[in-house]
């Protein structure tokens, strides 16, 4: 027989093997971890477009301040863009003190400016705000000359690098840089979009973007990504760490950069056969119709304001007599794709003036007759399926002069066209859409926006137009790329440690004359090489477990009220196979709930769990103190990225203050949406709990972080006045409008 | 009583069977209820099962279809997985046992393999190692000073971080 030694060692090795398969498996659950909850923050979208939408039904403004409240909620206000941008008075005006030691600018660029920067940030230095928003304007110039689909050739640097997302980590923009060399004439790159948002250093990340750009404009291209997008900056980071790290004009530096990033490329082609876009395509996209319109009239992917009737259209309403105006309200409603519905809400024509609030909310109610024959019926895209007659009413200033109407743009007031559906439709599919294996075209749901396109939808492209490939970004990948559809279709993505240090590695790809492609990946971290796979997957895991954990916190409520129905004999105890069934129909998170249940609960007998312990645990390890009114802590907690977008909103001035008055007003209209049941009294203790130096001003970042401090509040003394008692009243008095 | 151990056993069959599509559902990417082969062996280890390669081998040979395509329906595995799991097969190994094959390795009785010598056993007897598990294997088991592996401490605490 087999001697001794060999089967200790098979005994030994077949031990290794099940470790390191269950290490595997741990990794790969950590990563759904992540990704289902990143997905799950952009579903929250959703819910916040289902918000507005219920204002709008349900809300009647019955005075003034409320009214001008939502108007508020509702306008945008857009920058009026060419007149203003031509100022360059803007950042000349702006004085770089002696004292500033960082890299000062001069235009026209030259190559070792470009260098420089980046060697200033890798110091952690920051660029003053006059160089910024002088680069910004500059780069705006240069922007506004390129066309949609910008073509590069490789005959000319030979080799061509493109990379992928990297969301404000700026650290590997400067390893890629390291590894493959800095831009030049003979190194031509393309960054496919996503450059900022989550990671830190968004604003540094454009900055060396730009200023390569405008450098080597010949051999560096840029990309439009989803995230190019002030509505999804107020979200995911980037507004903040603007308005962070440029106190006095950090919102100047906002507004010109939302004139500046609706002026990025759409996509670049490499020598007519390889297509490189942000997101994906759809069964509808249509390159040449890409190539044409006009992009810079998509401002934001998520806010279709306006839309310009076709003059087909324009003259067909005419003729039939209708009351009309060139300008078919659209609403305030979420990229969507042909089957999902969307409730469109009607704006009365917005006027682009910055100067008053004009745009309305249409608003059920008594309104004046006047008013209402102002406005046209608006009919809606066949796709959305409600369709409501609604009618405007007057902002604060009544004497407002009517809209421009039949016309088209107004020169004087500054206003712009707006897109047509199908342009902004296309742009949306191939900054948002996704691949998936099945053949077919569908609406991605996770997303919101952009569809799921299939190997089919990938050939029929190629073959229409004759390419050989196509490099899109926008999935975080383990290995930081991926191919699919018969590697007609590439995924690259170049922000390493994405979800957490260890996670999954970047990568980029070379394209030389012969178009094949060459993979380079890395993860720039620090030191965790030096670690062994199981220390990096026990960190990683760690922190999407953490993560993980907060939200099953944060729908405590649900959970018990899940948890209670499976014990109808009221024990307490429930089987570990009916807490994973709970828990995954109330988070929806779709995760291997089974394989993850020895890390989420400790305390089991029996494969039975005590679950109104379990919940209490969980909490312990959320809040810092016993004996709180947990469940008010809950919903804001649930809630966070939504309220902080709502508020960013709100606070259309960037001044990052909003009322004590708005605050509650928002979150009296949120909870009533979300129904969740919260008295008055307790949030307006809740408002002046946060307004720590009691001017009637709630610093939005201060409250985002001051949970500790609203637990503070309920649990001195106000455990009854916190959270069961439903006031259905609309509430007293509103406290006087600071503003 | 009959019936009450048949109702057992179906609850416990029931329970067996949300587990292994869990565990199948981690690795089916695409959702149409396939996964790959290579797969396999992963999802039955976390299932916690302990077989050998030969082992694994023929549990794959059960549930590929007749022509392989690559990939195993998770209607095949879910049959084989369920007696697998019912019948115990496969169990894992427990901490002595492990710690008496480092000792028969360790023929100088020393309560160290040296590098040299973990190599050498890992890649020629028994199921030998590739390259890529030997070089794992050694990053977190040797001792970078001494070149070697304390085997009952490497013992101790793999065990301490699996639980």
């Amino acid at each position: 027989g087999k001697s001794k030694a060999f089967k200790a060692a098979a005994l030994i090795q077949r031990w290794y093997r099940r470790y390191m398969a269950r290490l595997e498996m741990r990794r790969r659950c950590t990563w759904s971890i992540f990704q289902s909850i990143e997905y799950a923050g952009q579903q929250d979208q959703v819910k916040l477009h289902d918000f507005f939408s219920y204002l709008v039904d349900h809300f009647t403004p019955r005075n003034h301040n409320e009214r001008d409240f939502l108007n508020r909620m509702f306008t945008e206000e857009r920058f009026a863009q060419d007149s203003e941008m031509e100022k360059s008075s803007d950042f000349e005006s702006i004085e770089v003190p002696d004292s500033y030691t960082g890299p000062r600018l001069s235009f026209p660029l030259l190559p070792d400016q470009a260098t420089a920067l980046v060697e200033a940030f890798r110091l952690k230095q920051q660029l003053h705000a006059r160089y910024v928003l002088n680069l910004l304007y500059e780069t705006r110039k240069h922007l506004a000359q390129l066309p949609n689909i910008n073509r590069v050739s490789t005959c000319y640097s030979e080799e061509i690098t493109v990379c992928g997302d990297l969301h404000g980590q700026l650290d590997d923009l400067i390893f890629i840089f390291y590894k493959n060399g800095l831009p030049s004439p003979e190194r031509a790159y393309v960054f496919n979009g996503d450059f900022v948002d989550r990671g830190k250093e968004s604003v540094e990340i454009l900055m060396v973007l730009f200023a390569f750009m405008l450098v080597y404009p010949k051999e560096f291209h840029l990309n439009r990504g989803n995230h190019e997008d002030h509505m999804v900056n107020l979200r995911y980071g980037f507004t903040k760490e603007v308005l962070h790290k440029y106190k006095t004009h950090g919102k100047k530096i906002l507004r010109t950069l939302q004139d500046v990033f609706c002026w990025l490329p759409l996509a670049t082609l490499v020598d007519e056969k390889v297509l490189v876009l942000h997101g994906g395509i759809s069964d509808r996209t249509d390159l040449e119709f890409l190539a044409k319109l006009d992009r810079h009239k998509i401002v934001s992917t998520l806010r279709c304001k306006m839309r310009k009737e076709s003059t087909k259209q324009e003259e067909e309403k005419k003729t039939a007599n209708q009351p009309s105006s060139a300008q078919e309200p659209t609403p305030w409603f979420l990229p969507q794709s042909r089957s999902l519905p969307s409730t469109p809400f009607h704006l009365r024509p917005d006027k682009a003036h910055r100067a008053g609030r004009s745009c309305s909310i249409p608003c059920p109610g008594a309104l004046d007759r006047q008013e209402l024959s102002r406005h046209a019926r608006r009919s809606v895209d066949l796709e959305l399926e409600r369709c409501r007659q609604q009618a405007g009413f007057p902002g604060i200033k009544e004497s407002e002069e009517p809209s421009p109407l039949a016309s088209g743009p107004d020169p004087e007031s500054g206003e712009l066209l707006e897109p047509t559906q199908e342009e902004w439709r296309q742009v949306v599919d191939i900054l948002w859409s996704d691949p998936m294996a099945q053949e077919g075209c569908k609406a991605n749901t996770v997303r919101g926006g952009g569809c799921y396109f299939g190997p089919d939808v990938t050939e029929q492209l190629l073959e229409r137009y004759s390419l050989q490939l196509l490099i899109r970004s926008h999935e975080c990948k383990p290995e930081g790329y991926e191919f699919c559809h018969n590697r007609k279709v590439l995924t690259i993505f170049s922000a390493s440690n994405y979800y957490e240090v260890g996670s999954n590695r970047g990568a980029y790809v070379k394209l030389g004359p012969s178009l094949t492609p060459h993979i380079v990946q890395y993860q720039a971290n620090k030191g965790t090489h030096l670690l062994t796979m199981r220390q990096r997957i026990s960190r990683v895991e760690e922190s999407a477990l953490r993560a993980l954990r907060k939200k099953l916190f944060a729908h405590s409520s649900d959970l018990l009220d899940e948890f209670k129905k499976h014990d109808a004999d009221k024990t307490g105890i429930i089987s570990l196979s009916d807490w994973a069934a709970a828990v995954e129909s109330v988070l929806h998170l779709g995760l291997p709930w089974r394989m993850l249940r020895p890390q989420l609960v400790n305390s089991s007998t029996d494969n039975m769990l005590e679950y109104k312990t379990w919940l209490e645990s969980l909490a312990k390890e959320q809040l810092s103190r016993e004996n709180i009114q947990s469940s008010l802590l809950e919903k804001l907690y649930r809630n966070r990225s939504n309220l902080e977008t709502i508020f960013r909103i709100i606070d259309s001035d960037h001044s990052g203050f909003i009322s004590l008055d708005e605050f509650r007003q928002t979150w009296k209209l949120f909870s009533s949406h979300m129904n969740i049941d919260i008295s008055d009294n307790c949030i307006c203790d809740l408002a002046r709990s946060i307004d720590f130096n009691k001017d009637g001003q709630i610093d939005i970042n201060e409250f985002l972080e001051a949970f500790r401090l609203v637990e503070q509040s309920c649990s001195e003394g106000r455990d009854s006045a916190c959270p069961q008692s439903t006031d259905t009243s609309d509430g007293g008095p509103s406290s006087p409008d600071p503003h | 009583r009959a019936s009450e151990s048949e109702g057992e056993k179906e609850a416990i069959v029931a329970d067996f069977h949300k587990k292994i599509k869990d565990a199948f559902e981690v690795f089916d990417h695409e959702s149409n209820n396939t996964v790959d082969v290579r797969e396999i062996g992963t999802i039955i280890r976390s299932l916690g099962c302990c077989p050998t390669e030969g082992e694994l081998h023929d549990l794959i040979a059960e549930v590929e279809e007749e022509e392989p395509t690559g990939f195993i329906r998770y209607e095949k595995f879910l049959p084989v997985m369920t007696k697998v799991l019912l019948e115990r097969k496969y169990r894992p190994i427990p901490e002595d046992v492990l710690l008496r094959a480092f000792e028969v390795l360790d023929t100088a009785k020393h309560g160290f393999l040296t590098k040299e010598e973990l190599i050498k056993y890992m890649t020629e007897e028994g199921e030998p190692f590739s390259q890529e598990e030997m070089e794992e294997m050694l990053s977190a088991a040797i001792d970078p000073e001494s070149n070697s592996i304390n085997y009952k401490e490497y013992i101790t605490m793999m065990v301490i971080d699996e639980n």
